[in-house]
């Protein structure tokens, strides 16, 4: 894909786009589409913005690369579910985007609920000379026309619609945690909390369950899904995550209700670090198939492991993203942090990934040369295009200067969300309601 | 608890003494601490938000931990009904370093019986406790393991357990569920809003169940059983929304 080396060191700050500081502009999901070109993000307030790379540009060479407010549109509007007197809260909890067929661009965007495919298609013509209006849109008597025109096609401004091309609602009980294309681009799947559908593309009113993990007695409940993807290529191929630190990975192939899988995989625990949090700290947030198919990567509380998926007894690799935290469990229970769910991503070349921390804090693994970085989206850091200064928090006694000790982390800076361009060295980080763009260096 | 008992230190003795204190402080130091775990894992499953459904995932982990715990409980025989326990709350902004809980099982099996354990097992926040618990052991019996760095002060805390929380809404009307809690002025849990909520019963929201509850618990038991049937049904509620 055009990488060969990432110097983990050396990223550069290219943008910081803020949005004021309302509680709904809290940035919920962040994605790249498939050429890297679009950037969308998703908020709290149920808007969906996008943004598109600017095109390189010889008179303007420091504006290359950057970003640039393509669409916005309110995707989801709160509801309110009367049976159940609850609302239906409107934020966006995933983006995904659909494969370029043709000028539009295609994405599904899903709250708690429902899932909607929006088209987002440019506009830079419009036609004139119209016979039974005028220019202004006014119908004309149709007994003052004498003559007939043929309407041309004149240049405007560009616009860019958003449309809502379908809905896909009521097939969720619970709260929809993720959607996922299919490599055959004509399917996909949604994941609550206990079931997961299949869904075609073109069919609103019809889904197909293929995974259910509702017991018959709510009382047993135990686990629940926390994350499914497809494969990149199989098209029969998907994987589930779970509240116990499990992936199954199941083949459609194989029955028509997937609750049954076809590789396990768990990496046995640890009896000397046992602890009462340690089910809730091996819940996967997060799990992603690497580009070539070959590898997926899960995020729990602590760490990012790397999965071979030849292998399902223990991960190929295990990266830690913030081990200091692990003597500071209790305090992270009682303030609910513990539940957090970080999300991971992967470059292009499958060779590094990237996940988040707190304090604006994000960690990058290089997985060739096994070096870490830790840097931080903020204002203060971030100066343009100065290179971000790798951070370190201290864990002992003594702090050295520069180091930030663990207390003093602030645990409502969470970054949550991240994405990688899915060809260049371009990183995406959400942190509450700021979008940063960092451009890394390649040699 | 252990230190009303307590005599005075004569000087000859000091050291055994807080070897032998610092190692019953370490065992029963476990015991609070896994006491005031219950007791949080309980809030945290009691206060459902009545706006939007509860998270699922979250109340399932949150269950699960109640369950584990329970299950520790049963096997020590320490399960039984529980005293007013004073469940302080750690400064939001501030995270204490809360090692007993957080050490792996097998170093606290070591630690649990033998209370004879030398220094090199009580380190941070137990040491810390040993000499304020003392010097306060008349006026404060108990402290609370969460707030280590500021003196013991009323901070309007829990003082009813969660038991005499159900074992009230058995016997009183709901309409006292407000003075029940108008002494807890804690906006973090902010469960006025969530009990005021319930009582009101004009909207049946996810917390409905919890005034079921009530009829059907025998009370603040001994019996494990029965406790562990209040856990069901907690879970009954939180899923069944």
């Amino acid at each position: 894909m055009g990488i060969n080396y990432i110097d983990l060191d050396l990223f550069n700050p290219i943008q910081n786009i803020s949005a004021s500081r309302k509680q709904a502009d809290i940035i919920s999901t962040v994605e790249f589409n498939y050429s890297g070109d679009l950037l969308a993000t998703g908020d709290k307030g149920g808007r969906v913005v996008i943004f598109q790379r600017e095109q390189e540009n010889k008179s303007r060479p420091h504006s290359r690369g950057e970003y640039n407010v393509y669409s916005t549109f309110q995707s989801h509007e709160p509801e309110f579910d009367y049976l159940k007197s609850l609302e239906i809260e409107e934020k966006i909890n995933k983006i995904r985007w659909l494969p370029q067929q043709n000028a539009a661009h295609f994405l599904l965007s899903t709250n708690d609920k429902t899932i909607k495919l929006w088209k987002i298609s440019e506009r830079d013509k419009r036609a004139e000379g119209y016979n039974l209006k005028d220019e202004d849109g006014r119908l004309r008597d149709p007994f003052r026309i004498t003559a007939l025109r043929v309407p041309i096609l004149k240049p405007m401004d560009l616009m860019v619609e958003a449309s809502p091309r379908r809905i896909f609602a009521n097939a969720h009980t619970y709260h929809i945690n993720s959607i996922s294309v299919n490599s055959d681009h004509e399917t996909y799947l949604s994941a609550d909390d206990l079931r997961i559908n299949l869904w075609h593309l073109e069919i609103t009113d019809r889904s197909f369950n293929i995974v259910d993990i509702k017991p018959a007695n709510m009382e047993e409940l135990t686990e629940v899904i926390t994350a499914a993807e497809f494969h990149p290529h199989q098209c029969n191929v998907f994987v589930y995550s779970s509240s116990k630190g499990t992936i199954r990975l199941c083949d459609m192939r194989s029955s028509a209700l997937c609750d049954r899988h076809s590789k396990f995989f768990e990496e046995p625990e640890d009896p000397s670090s046992r602890s009462f949090f340690s089910e809730i700290i091996s819940s996967i947030s997060d799990v992603k198939f690497s580009h070539s198919g070959r590898y997926m990567m899960s995020r729990d509380y602590l760490s990012v492991k790397v999965w071979d998926l030849n292998m399902e007894s223990r991960p190929l690799e295990t990266h830690q993203v913030h081990e200091y935290l692990r003597s500071k469990l209790c305090s992270l229970y009682e303030n609910d942090c513990i539940f957090d769910k970080f999300e991971c991503c992967w470059n292009g070349s499958d060779s590094a990934i990237m996940t988040g921390s707190y304090n604006n804090f994000f960690r990058m693994f290089d997985r060739d040369t096994r070096r870490d970085v830790t840097l931080e989206a903020s204002r203060e850091s971030s100066k343009p295009r100065a290179s971000l200064k790798p951070r370190k928090v201290c864990t002992g006694g003594k702090r050295k200067k520069d180091e930030i000790s663990v207390d003093s982390l602030d645990f409502n800076k969470k970054i949550l969300h991240t994405a990688w361009h899915p060809a260049d060295s371009v990183i995406a980080v959400a942190a509450t309601n700021n979008l940063y763009i960092f451009q890394g260096k390649i040699n | 608890m252990f230190t009303r008992g307590l005599k005075r230190k004569c000087v000859g003795h000091e050291e055994d003494m807080e070897g032998a204190l610092a190692g019953l402080k370490t065992v029963s130091s476990y015991s609070l601490q896994r006491q005031s775990l219950l007791d949080m894992s309980l809030v945290k499953l009691q206060l459902c938000h009545m706006l939007v459904e509860p998270n699922l995932c979250r109340s399932v982990l949150i269950a699960n931990t109640v369950r584990q715990i329970q299950e520790e409980m049963t096997q020590d025989g320490t399960w039984r009904s529980v005293t007013p326990q004073e469940a302080g709350r750690a400064p939001l902004d501030r995270l204490v370093s809360t090692e007993i809980l957080c050490r792996s099982a097998w170093e606290q099996e070591g630690a649990r019986p033998a209370p004879g354990l030398g220094d090199g097992h009580v380190q941070g926040p137990v040491s810390d406790l040993c000499p304020v618990t003392s010097a306060q052991a008349p006026r404060h019996p108990q402290s609370g393991i969460w707030e280590l760095d500021s003196p013991r002060e009323d901070r309007g805390g829990f003082h009813k357990s969660l038991d005499q929380i159900f074992e009230t809404l058995e016997t009183k009307n709901p309409g006292c569920m407000e003075e029940l809690f108008s002494d807890v002025d804690s906006p973090y849990y902010d469960l006025d809003t969530v009990l005021t909520g319930m009582v009101g019963g004009a909207r049946p929201g996810p917390c409905e169940g919890l005034e079921g509850l009530a009829p059907a618990t025998p009370g603040p038991s001994s019996s494990c059983k029965s406790d562990l049937g209040e856990l069901d049904h907690v879970v009954e509620i939180l899923v069944e929304t």
